[in-house]
């Protein structure tokens, strides 16, 4: 966040630019830029959320038809309309009076989930990797861990070790099957990720319609409850359960592995520079196959904490978006671990207090989506939300070191890298 | 036409690429600018080529001030340049790239390439080109396809021409052929700036010499000045241009190489049936315009080609068939060509890049884990051993200068028990100052005992290293010769002339091209 990293004006390498390089750099701003971007965008896309409820907001509207006659009314209509949404969205996710701090609970909970697949995207963000897949990976980790939770009756502790084993087992033989066909094939993780979460989805669909999963003397396609001795123990009064203990063990171990291991030094080098990685001895399809397959696993981690923490049942709904939530989650942690789970316990608190917010304000649950978007949107494009707050001017006025030239120069233009 | 900078400066951020820089080209002269990588030199001539706006500063064409917003403008005041890299569309003739962003058109709008081609060989005419317009641009030499690029800016009435490092991509032969026609566009009128940091070329072809230095303006010198005044002019300091090396005192052939071939992805056979030796204790310098199948043969000894065929041996072990890691692990040290691309992660630090090929082994790991305090330690000691210039080896490898990185690289390569040492390019885009200190480490590790094996495009270096030097043309050997080889012949096996006949022909022509580089 330091202002060199914003500064735009970097000299520019002597030779062209090639394309890849371009890219490269591009991929790396958005999926690994300064955290200071996923601030601002978090910022700016919360007031623009704030004008879209006050603009459907009906005293609004009304106040805007005598708006010349008396503005005061208008303004503090549209001030009241944005901020009682967002005050409520803060009373159901995090503190209000009648409850204390059971939304908060309820934020952790929904949170869970997100951090645990949102560190599987951003691990394989930073091996350079677009892994879309979290969604699929979610929905095999849970039908293993559902299954291994209903079907197989095992001793206390046990049984809850079980399913959590064969959660992250599916999710990361689904992941490292995409790093595999990847690997020896070349064929791109993007598509392959996509591919594998249609089959994901409706395998989940004809297996809840199989004898094997479908509740005994139900049509509805939904599972049979979990064992008791298969879920994670919750916190009495709340639906908070051990599972948001393991999402913080996860961030832990991914941090370790990032930043402290050989595989995650090999990860990283790959990600960053693949042909230096490969001209150093690193075995870059291996490499692939086995980020594919951690990133996998985390986010079978997340389908063990909907169907042994908050769900405890199987259904077709059982990943909702989560898989898709997990990126904007990873991309506004700016793939760092402990900023992925910040990102994650944010979007927690979207989800949790949306509901409290339609019920109190009438603001439907969508605008929480659009805010969720928005900021996705602010941070894919960085140069857009510097500009925005004026970081890109800063940086050049600052003056030079050697202030040789009295005649202030002519303002550069605002972009002149890769112009060579 | 007369073209004058006055004051030019231009800055990227605060830093200052350029500064306060005056330079005046006289019609019809060669004007020279001399610098190291990295001084300003591609930034100040993109200034002037309308690509860069400069922060201050104005420029003159015959005494009127002009502003140019973008080539287009430079071209049309009589401004042409060739950039390093050529701009030219491979699949397209000759004529199709020349036309290309001045197409003239007949009625309605149809390509008239019929009014281009006359040009072309008008030109080509007039200067000896030899070039055929209907010929497609990639079949073609890179020393014709530059000068596609050079009838490209005199179709367009160019009369400054720039050239920005053109020799760098040519044979020896070439480049005194580029030389020869610098000196006919320059008594035609033509006025060249030429762009180069090699000492000779630019004392046989300059007018004019402007030495710059981290963007200023050192001063002039004439082409008469001693190429050690001209090199400390460029580094600031005083170099020795000259390596003094004891000879060298070979042991046992370790490193075999023998039948080798590869095979592109392309299918085409760019390395062919090589069989070479490397001695304990010697350096065997291979030599050879860039693309002739080096890059392929360090490649197929690192284990990243996929379609190879012979033997490789180092100490009677074959080293075909492994992979990378085990070629390294049996004790080859390997600078790639292209240090940014294969030798190091630019956003890694210094401290990690210096582990690059040995983070998993001790004592930097213990099992998957890794010691940060172990990186740090052997950071340290290389950074000072190696004289890496940085202010902490926590900072990330992108902001060393192009020297630097490379210390970095042969710092970590150089930094365990070698059987084989191989570098490609081990001074391309490094300073003069670190060029010295380099090529010393290199000796060093030859004369403890390892065989050595240097790819360089650049003769001087070839020259100044080896102890054998093999010259490959198109993947085959043209020859191993003694490091006492004259340069004309080994330019001439360069150019795929066998070594003997290359010795005939030279003493046809004593004179050939000494007078070039006298």
């Amino acid at each position: 966040m330091s202002p060199s990293e914003l500064s735009p004006g970097a000299p520019p390498p002597t030779h062209a630019n090639t394309i890849n390089e371009q890219q490269h750099g591009i991929w790396v701003k958005i999926t690994q830029g300064p955290g200071l971007v996923s601030v601002l965008a978090v910022f700016v896309a919360l007031v623009l959320g704030g004008l879209l409820i006050a603009a459907t907001d009906a005293k609004v509207a009304t106040t805007a038809g005598y708006l010349f006659s008396r503005p005061s009314d208008f303004f503090s209509a549209l001030w009241a309309a944005g901020t009682d949404s967002y005050v409520s969205l803060f009373q159901g996710s995090i503190y209000n009076s009648r409850q204390g701090f059971a939304p908060f609970l309820e934020t952790l909970t929904v949170s869970t989930p997100l951090i645990c697949a949102g560190l599987g995207v951003a691990l394989a963000f930073r091996a350079g990797l677009f892994n879309i897949g979290a969604q699929g990976q979610i929905i095999i980790g849970s039908i293993m861990a559902a299954y291994a939770g209903f079907a197989w009756h095992l001793p206390f502790g046990l049984h809850l070790l079980v399913v959590i084993f064969m959660g992250v087992i599916g999710g990361a033989v689904w992941g490292g099957l995409v790093g595999l066909l990847k690997a020896r094939t070349g064929a791109h993780e993007v598509i392959l990720t996509i591919m594998f979460n249609y089959v994901a989805l409706y395998f989940l669909d004809f297996l809840l319609n199989t004898k094997a999963f479908q509740r005994p003397g139900e049509t509805n396609p939904i599972s049979p409850i979990l064992d008791p001795s298969a879920v994670f123990p919750a916190l009495p009064g709340s639906r908070l359960h051990l599972g948001f203990v393991m999402a913080i063990g996860l961030t832990i171990l991914v941090a370790w592995i990032l930043n402290r291991s050989t595989i995650g030094f090999e990860f990283r080098a790959v990600g960053a520079n693949p042909a230096a990685a490969r001209t150093a001895g690193v075995n870059v399809a291996r490499s692939t196959i086995l980020v594919m397959a951690i990133a996998g696993a985390l986010a079978g981690a997340a389908g063990v904490a909907q169907v042994a923490g908050t769900e405890q049942v199987l259904t077709a709904g059982i990943a909702a978006s989560l898989g898709f939530d997990a990126i904007t989650v990873a991309l506004l942690g700016r793939s760092t671990p402990w900023g992925t789970f910040f990102a994650g316990l944010l979007f927690g608190a979207f989800r949790a207090g949306a509901v409290t917010m339609q019920i109190s304000t009438g603001t439907p649950i969508d605008i929480v989506l659009v805010v969720q978007s928005l900021i996705v949107l602010f941070i894919a494009a960085p140069p857009l939300v510097r500009a925005m707050f004026g970081l890109n001017r800063k940086s050049k006025n600052k003056p030079p070191k050697t202030p040789k030239h009295a005649a202030p120069a002519p303002a550069a233009p605002a972009s002149q890298g890769g112009g060579a | 036409m007369k073209l004058e900078l006055q004051g030019i400066s231009k800055a990227f951020g605060s830093f200052y690429a350029n500064e306060d820089i005056d330079l005046v080209v006289e019609a019809g002269q060669i004007h020279c600018l001399l610098g190291e990588n990295g001084a300003g030199k591609s930034t100040l001539m993109n200034v002037l080529y309308g690509l860069y706006e400069p922060t201050a500063g104005r420029i003159l064409v015959d005494g009127k001030p002009v502003v140019f917003r973008g080539p287009g403008d430079a071209m049309a005041a009589g401004i042409g340049m060739v950039h390093q890299h050529f701009m030219l569309v491979p699949v397209f003739t000759v004529a199709e790239n020349v036309a290309l962003g001045a197409e003239a058109t007949k009625a309605g709008g149809i390509l008239d390439l019929e009014v281009t081609r006359k040009k072309i060989r008008e030109i080509s005419d007039k200067y000896g080109f030899d070039v055929d317009p209907d010929a497609v641009v990639e079949d073609l030499p890179v020393g014709v396809q530059q000068r596609v690029e050079i009838i490209k800016a005199l179709v367009r009435n160019a009369e400054v021409l720039i050239l920005d490092e053109p020799t760098a991509v040519l044979t020896p032969q070439e480049t005194d052929e580029l030389l020869d026609i610098m000196r006919q566009l320059k008594s035609n009128g033509t006025s060249i700036v030429f762009i180069s940091h090699k000492l000779r070329e630019v004392k046989a072809v300059s007018d004019v010499i402007t030495v710059i230095r981290r963007g200023r303006v050192v001063g002039d010198a004439p082409p008469e000045a001693e190429t050690t005044e001209l090199a400390s002019m460029m580094v600031g300091r005083e170099v020795k241009l000259t390596m003094d090396k004891e000879p060298a005192n070979p042991g046992e052939a370790t490193f075999k190489v023998k039948n080798l071939s590869v095979i592109s992805s392309t299918g085409q056979r760019v390395v062919d049936d090589l069989s070479f030796e490397i001695h304990r204790g010697e350096i065997l310098a291979i030599a050879g315009v860039q693309g002739n199948g080096q890059t392929e043969l360090t490649e197929a000894i690192l284990g990243i080609q996929d379609r190879v065929t012979g033997s490789i041996t180092l100490e009677g072990k074959e080293l075909l068939g492994r992979s990378v890691k085990q070629v390294l692990g049996s004790g080859i040290g390997f600078v790639p060509e292209d240090r940014t691309v294969d030798g190091l992660v630019p956003e890694f630090t210094i401290a990690e890049n210096l582990v690059l090929d040995l983070y998993d082994k001790a004592p930097f790991a213990k099992g998957i884990s890794m010691r940060p305090a172990e990186v740090k330690k052997n950071a340290e000691s290389r950074v000072a051993e190696f004289d890496v210039r940085t202010p902490s080896a926590e900072n990330l490898a992108s902001s060393l200068s192009g020297g630097n990185q490379q210390k970095v690289v042969m710092a970590r390569e150089l930094s365990r028990p070698l059987r084989l040492f191989i570098a490609s390019q081990p001074t391309r885009g490094v300073d003069v100052g670190s060029i010295e200190f380099l090529h010393r480490r290199i000796v060093e590790e030859r004369d403890g005992g390892t065989p050595v094996m240097i790819v360089s495009t650049e003769l001087d270096e070839v020259l100044q290293l080896a102890d054998r030097i093999a010259v490959l043309y198109k993947g085959r050997l043209i020859g191993i010769v003694g490091a006492d080889t004259p340069r004309d012949v080994l330019g001439l096996m360069m150019a795929g002339v066998s070594p003997s006949e290359a010795e005939v022909s030279q003493q046809d022509n004593p004179d050939d091209m000494e007078g070039d580089f006298a």
